[in-house]
């Protein structure tokens, strides 16, 4: 399966702006920054038509290794949800046709 | 209230050598590129930060809380993120 990354994101950008590739890499990669601080600080985070990032809490769980059965206690945790917005969301084709 | 795109935007903003305008600018088209890619790739890896992808979702029958009816729910598209091990580590201490 193809893999997009970050590369890809700062050609496309510099491409569109004109800027050196050093210095879109360098805002991409603070701004991503930012975004993990803010997380980390509690935070909700929503940016108008592109999504929502928060933290949804998982409750600690008792689950079974595939292997062998055994039960394994999995602690609480944190997760990142991701809630696309509406442009995603309508690019991403929300239906399959049957 | 939570923090908007013009906080980070600014914080973005003195790190780098350019004026707000100019990130706020650049920041909007990473925001547009990442969408794209994930439409386009169907997946997208930000290292330390995590992973976009698009997957689908079999149809399944569902039943409406209110009137106990079997409902048909078809099969769709939806979009997930996965918190990267880095950015759960950093999510985990500050709780």
């Amino acid at each position: 399966m193809p893999t997009a990354s970050k590369k890809e994101i700062v050609f496309s950008v510099a491409n569109k702006t004109g800027r050196p590739s050093a210095e879109v890499s360098a805002v991409c990669q603070s701004f991503l920054d930012q975004i993990v601080d803010e997380l980390a600080a509690g935070n909700r985070l929503e940016f108008r038509d592109f999504g929502v990032f928060e933290l949804k809490r998982r409750q600690a769980r008792t689950a079974r290794n595939p292997k062998t059965g055994d039960p394994v206690k999995v602690p609480a945790r944190t997760v990142v949800a991701f809630k696309p917005g509406r442009i995603m969301k309508n690019h991403v084709v929300d239906v399959i046709p049957q | 209230m939570g923090v908007t795109k013009r906080d980070l935007v600014n914080r973005v903003a003195e790190r780098a050598a350019m004026t707000q305008a100019q990130t706020q600018d650049v920041v909007q088209l990473t925001l547009d590129a990442i969408c794209e890619a994930i439409v386009s790739e169907e997946r997208l890896e930000l290292r330390n930060f995590g992973v976009f992808e698009v997957r689908d979702r079999a149809p399944r029958k569902a039943r409406d809380p209110r009137t106990g009816e079997t409902m048909d729910v078809p099969a769709r598209r939806v979009v997930t993120f996965r918190a990267s091990p880095a950015l759960l580590e950093q999510l985990a201490q500050e709780a």
